[in-house]
């Protein structure tokens, strides 16, 4: 009887506060600055909408980081710097595609006049990131703690030239007219734009997962993942492979730099939060893992979304804590994270 | 034998060191000693607690400077009388170390049980965020601190002075080194160093792996907490960007450039770092080539990047490496056991 209660106190450890939680959030909280679920049904789904909008963007950035840890074992503490580099590229080109510099409107900007920034950022952190990996990561593999000091010097060099060549103020990228405008749910207004990011990250991970699983490509990843000596050993060229993957892990970043750019705009220091968004969200959902990026990304998302929400007013600020308490949770039923496998 | 010998010139040059340090406030000027020395020996001290960690516990902890920065906060929250942020309760500073101690010990704890199931570059990772973490909850909690950070935190009276605070942080960093080699010898720190290299070997042996980590995670978080009450005294006030994740990682460099696998490292990175801070205006060529004060962290970084592509055990491994081959070339005989792979050593079961 006992060890039955031992096997499930994991279970309800993690139980007893989701229920808690939920139902706090539907009946109770009526001292928030939302108010209880029930009875403000569209604070509630903008909230909703507002924490998977956030995950979407997460995703883009952390499927970048946990593709290169998954099949390398490296641990790209660049990330947030390539974040930054290709949000700023995409800025300053789309001012140059708007053809002005200050004042930029959505009016101002088409289609195109996102997306080829955005592409072209992408391009050059990937660039960037194909190089940091052939010239200083790829004839020390598996020495991942040499190989994580590496990236964070190369993440304060790059950071600091960005500081150097862009300044301190903060920029923003500016989301096409075409996707700008409000709609109302339940008499709240929503913008639409944060919907486009929302697809553009389904987008990204139907991509991804189609790569992974229905190509050549993909399956030597997947195989590499899994037992690296393996997949040498049958001739297959692996550097050829890492190269590829690190290439489109860095263009992860500096896509979600862009679109990053566009949601809340970017400042130095970016590249750090990015990087913890990131950090949280493999923790979360399991380092190496596509499945465990998006899982986190939507927990992560849905926490940071809720918490100031729905907190009694006076204690908003005390929202934060709230992910450490997401983190600690997980971490204390497993160690790995939700997707993780025991090395 | 010969590795006896080794030590023995090994203390020789530590008490020597030891020695200048002790008669430096009499010659060196006033700034040398409280901006550059002081500073490095604070720094030092909690880059010591890292280096502790990963060199016998293969644990690269950068939650340190959380700690550090907690302690200060506590400080911070206990002694300040008057001013717009924090608690303000006026306690007496000395009642006030003592509750910052327990408190930031307390938070090891916790956080050391919540990761010491986690090895390696994944550990790195979960205490980074725990740092970050810290961070926020300092900037955004405006109860115990906000942003701009608490000012005005008197040291007490004993040590309100730039010499006597350059002796306490030199006894305590003595202590710390002393304390951390003499813990290396004891069954605990044989254990530590066990599970390092092996932890599923030591748990069939029979020791509690998460209870060792857990423990040297509080102790390293300890001294930490110490080096914290140095700083908020030496510093006057204390705000969250002591803790900002470039901060962070600025102790890891600082570990790296010293030799992460290398205790006397810590303190040796910290003066690089500080001098480094402090006189890099006054390199004569430095502004041709762009190093201006303002790209301090270009040159920071380019720095770490050379020491860990060139010299993987920092400053201390090319010390090693000039010994003992000048040892080689001076005809005695030494056996090849430099400790070259010390970054290696402090991660083992990664691959």
């Amino acid at each position: 009887m006992l060890a039955v209660w031992r096997r499930r106190l994991p279970a309800i450890m993690v139980g007893l506060p989701i229920v808690f939680v939920v139902s706090w959030v539907l009946f109770f909280a009526t001292g928030t600055p939302s108010g209880a679920a029930v009875d403000e049904p569209g604070e509630f789904l903008v909230t909703l909408l507002d924490g998977l909008t956030f995950a979407g963007l997460m995703f883009v950035v952390a499927s970048g980081f946990t593709l290169i840890f998954g099949l390398m074992r490296t641990v790209n503490m660049a990330h947030g710097a390539l974040f930054l580099l290709a949000a700023y590229i995409a800025i300053e080109l789309q001012q140059k595609m708007a053809g002005k510099s200050r004042n930029l409107e959505p009016e101002d900007v088409s289609i195109a006049s996102w997306v080829v920034p955005m592409l072209v950022g992408a391009l050059a952190a990937a660039v960037l990131g194909l190089v940091i990996q052939q010239v200083f990561l790829r004839w020390n593999q598996g020495q991942d703690l040499r190989q994580a000091l590496i990236t964070v010097a190369i993440s304060v060099i790059v950071a600091d030239q960005l500081l150097a060549r862009f300044g301190g103020l903060a920029k923003r990228m500016v989301w096409p007219a075409a996707v700008t405008h409000f709609f109302t749910i339940f008499g709240q207004r929503y913008a639409s734009s944060r919907l486009f990011m929302l697809s553009v990250a389904l987008l990204v991970g139907v991509l991804l997962w189609l790569w992974l699983n229905k190509t050549r490509m993909g399956l030597v990843i997947r195989a590499g993942v899994d037992d690296q000596g393996m997949v040498r050993a049958l001739g297959i060229n692996v550097n050829a492979v890492f190269a590829i993957t690190f290439f489109v892990g860095a263009f992860l970043a500096g896509m979600g730099g862009a679109m990053g750019a566009s949601f809340a705009g970017v400042a130095p220091g970016a590249d750090g939060q990015w990087l913890l968004n990131s950090l949280v969200v493999v923790i979360i959902g399991g380092l190496g893992s596509i499945k465990g990026a998006a899982a986190g990304s939507v927990l992560y998302g849905i926490v940071v979304a809720f918490s100031p929400a729905y907190l009694p007013t006076d204690y908003t600020f005390y929202a934060i804590i709230l992910t450490f308490v997401l983190l600690a949770v997980v971490l204390a039923v497993r160690p790995y994270g939700l997707f993780g496998r025991v090395e | 034998m010969s590795t006896r010998r080794a030590l023995g010139g090994r203390s020789i040059v530590m008490l020597a060191v030891l020695g200048l340090l002790i008669v430096l406030p009499t010659f060196g000027s006033d700034f040398f000693v409280n901006f550059v020395v002081t500073r490095a020996l604070i720094l030092g001290l909690v880059a010591s607690t890292l280096v502790f960690l990963s060199a016998y516990g293969g644990m690269v902890s950068l939650a340190q400077l959380l700690s550090y920065g907690l302690a200060g906060f506590v400080i911070g929250n206990c002694v300040a009388e008057t001013g717009s942020k924090g608690l303000t309760l006026g306690l007496n500073p000395w009642v006030a170390v003592v509750v910052a101690l327990v408190i930031t010990t307390c938070v090891a704890v916790v956080l050391g049980a919540l990761s010491s199931r986690t090895f390696g570059i994944y550990f790195l990772m979960l205490t980074l965020t725990y740092a970050v973490i810290g961070y926020y909850v300092f900037g955004q909690v405006a109860t115990i601190s906000g942003f701009g950070g608490i000012t005005g935190i008197d040291p007490p009276k004993l040590f309100d002075g730039p010499v006597r605070l350059y002796y306490l942080a030199l006894g305590f960093s003595v202590l710390a080194y002393v304390g951390f080699r003499v813990i290396r010898r004891t069954p605990f720190g044989v254990a530590l160093e066990g599970i390092r290299d092996d932890p599923i070997r030591m748990a069939s042996l029979g020791f509690h792996v998460p209870l060792h980590r857990t423990l040297s995670f509080t102790l390293a978080g300890f001294v930490a907490a110490i080096a914290g009450v140095l700083n908020v005294w030496w510093n006057g006030q204390i705000d969250p960007n002591t803790i900002s994740i470039s901060e962070t990682i600025h102790l890891l460099i600082i570990a790296v450039i010293g030799g992460i696998g290398v205790l006397e490292g810590a303190w040796l990175g910290a003066l690089v770092y500080v001098a480094a801070n402090n006189y890099l205006r006054d390199l004569p060529f430095a502004d041709k080539v762009g190093l201006t004060p303002a790209r301090f962290n270009t040159v920071v970084g380019l720095l770490v990047l050379a020491i860990v592509v060139l010299s993987p055990d920092g400053l201390m491994g090319l010390v090693e490496r000039v010994r003992t081959g000048t040892k080689r070339r001076g005809g005695v005989s030494q056996p090849a056991a430099p400790p070259d792979n010390a970054l290696q050593a402090a991660l083992p079961n990664t691959s």
